[in-house]
């Protein structure tokens, strides 16, 4: 085959796996077609990849052979990690995707250099940078999600200085760069500082901003990749990339409004921390606390439940029990559903994800806004492991650090269960008024063995 | 300003509005797939990885590009991998009785 045919055959190929892209996210829009589009995308990227290795710019195959084999080794343990891992393992392949975007800007510099153009160079410095602080970003994110670091913000005086001056430095080599495109020791070191300010920019977010954070680096990891694109004029890249950074981007913006908060706040406000101080100073309330068997009384006779799941049900791997307490409720007759805040656990979807894994039927997993009127006529709403997304001070004290994050409204509920460890406050560390509430039962404990006491008492009444 | 960057650029901005549109319509019951999807789209990256490693250039071009053709088809493979299996979990009420 001539040169010129093969050219275009390789780059229709990349333009049917774009096409193959799109479609693939079109039918993500609902669970039931989600499958079909992750099928076509397998096979566009499978396309793309195949016709790439046909390029005659490759002249050694048995390395990259060797490394795709290698690679595939490493994703195939990394595709199966248990759903609980799954928050981690999305930060670790942003990194990983990340990486690769920096290494190949890396390697287009020192294949270009000394003879870059100032655009080209601001090009390259510009998409290593933000490769290289999406890299370590979303390693020390990872980290915090598999708690090899503390996921309390970590903070210090003078942090936010810290931090945007060490972006600052970066941006300013880059500069130089454009105008002096041989200084390979000052490439080097933008590279190492962009590395370190994408530890400093992630390691004083607390772990219940985590999902915002990981969609943040989920848009970085998809820009890094689109300027790529720009870097090696591949208009494959620079859709992919744009389409995972719209993605990251949109998800971003959902779980910031989910919170209530801008994205300079969750970046630049080390949320855990700042909010102790104004927790205390409450008088000495009492709350009622019931046991497994008053709780499955109440449960058995109720005609309509809805459970709030948060990140404790994951941390406690309830999810099993939930289920195991669905059915028997089910069972008897009761209608039962689970409301989901969009911010509950480590990442977006992160609960629906859980509770689909115990096989919980999606039909039954409601948003929020969709759920919220349903409180009002729900005999028990039973919260495991969930605190500040049902906090009402978020709907009725303007003094309450959290007030105007949308909520579940489970105090509209006759009757609200809290299933907890114990009476210490949530992650932002403001107390719940809804603890203190007369229709309000405490049942204390973990959130998988106090599941499976209900249950046991379910199935002991027959 | 190159002439390629204005095309890659009227790329971009249609595959951004696109993919903003695309994204509003998931299913927020799918936004751990759709991350976990996206990342494999990606890793796409693999394919300019396979050039800068093949063109066999210079020694420090060709490592990096391998480390970075392992890199983005782990990516590949176990993101679509784990999409797979996240998504063959999500079932509806009637689909579990039969």
């Amino acid at each position: 085959m001539n040169p010129a045919t093969l050219q275009q055959l390789i780059d229709f190929s990349y333009i049917a796996a774009v096409a193959g892209f799109i479609l693939a996210l079109k039918w993500l829009n609902s669970p039931a077609s989600a499958m079909r589009g992750v099928v076509i995308a397998e096979i566009a990227s499978a396309v793309a990849v195949v016709a790439t290795l046909f390029d005659p710019q490759v002249v050694q195959y048995k390395w990259i052979l060797i490394v795709l084999i290698i690679g595939a080794g490493v994703g195939i343990p990394l595709g199966l990690v248990k759903m609980t891992a799954v928050p981690q393992r999305t930060a670790l392949s942003h990194a990983f995707g990340a990486l690769s975007a920096a290494l190949i800007g890396i390697a287009e510099y020192y294949v270009g250099t000394p003879n870059l153009s100032k655009f080209e160079m601001a090009e390259i410095g510009l998409e290593v940078v933000i490769g290289s602080l999406t890299f370590t970003g979303s390693i020390i994110a990872a980290g915090k999600l598999q708690e090899i670091l503390r996921q309390r913000p970590i903070v210090y005086k003078g942090q936010n200085i810290v931090s945007l001056s060490t972006l600052a430095a970066a941006v300013t080599m880059i500069i130089v760069l454009m105008f002096h495109p041989g200084y390979t020791h000052l490439f080097g070191a933008m590279v190492g500082v962009a590395l370190l300010f994408g530890v400093l920019l992630v390691m004083p977010i607390g772990g219940a901003d985590m999902p915002t954070v990981i969609s943040l680096l989920n848009s970085y990891a998809g820009f890094s990749a689109a300027l790529l694109g720009f870097v090696l004029n591949s208009k494959v890249l620079v859709v992919a990339g744009a389409l995972d950074g719209a993605s990251g981007f949109i998800l971003s913006v959902i779980m910031c409004k989910a919170m209530n908060r801008s994205f300079t706040n969750v970046l630049f406000g080390a949320f855990g921390q700042m909010q102790v101080a104004t927790a205390k100073g409450t008088e000495e309330r009492t709350v009622r606390s019931a046991s497994a068997e008053d709780a499955a009384g109440i449960l058995g006779s109720a005609n309509k439940v809805i459970i709030a799941p948060g990140y404790g049900m994951a941390v406690a791997q309830a999810q099993h029990k939930v289920r195991e307490l669905y059915d028997a409720l089910t069972k008897r007759g009761v209608d039962v559903k689970f409301a989901i805040h969009p911010v509950a656990g480590r990442m977006p979807g992160h609960m629906n994800v859980l509770l689909a894994e115990a096989d919980i039927p999606y039909d039954k997993l409601v948003e929020m806004d969709d759920v919220n009127g349903d409180f009002p006529q729900t005999d028990v709403a039973l919260i495991i492991g969930a605190n500040d997304v049902t906090n009402p001070a978020a709907r009725e004290d303007q003094s309450s650090p959290i007030y105007g994050m949308p909520i579940l409204d489970v105090d509209k509920a006759r009757t609200v269960m809290v299933i907890k460890r114990s009476m210490g406050a949530g992650f932002a560390g403001i107390d719940n008024p809804l603890y203190y509430m007369d229709k309000t039962l405490m049942l204390f404990g973990d959130a998988k063995n106090f599941v499976g006491a209900i249950v046991k008492e379910l199935a002991g009444e027959h | 300003m190159p002439a390629d960057f204005i095309s890659n650029l009227f790329v971009f901005v249609l595959a951004a509005f696109l993919g903003i549109e695309l994204i509003k319509r998931v299913s927020p019951l799918l936004h751990t797939p759709l991350m976990s999807l996206t990342n494999a789209l990606d890793a796409i990256v693999v394919i300019a990885a396979i050039i800068i490693a093949g063109r066999h250039e210079t020694r420090i071009s060709t490592i990096l590009g391998l480390v970075a053709v392992g890199a983005s088809f782990s990516n590949m493979v176990g993101g679509f991998l784990i999409t797979d299996r996240m998504l063959s979990m999500f079932k509806t009420t009637k689909a579990k009785k039969s």
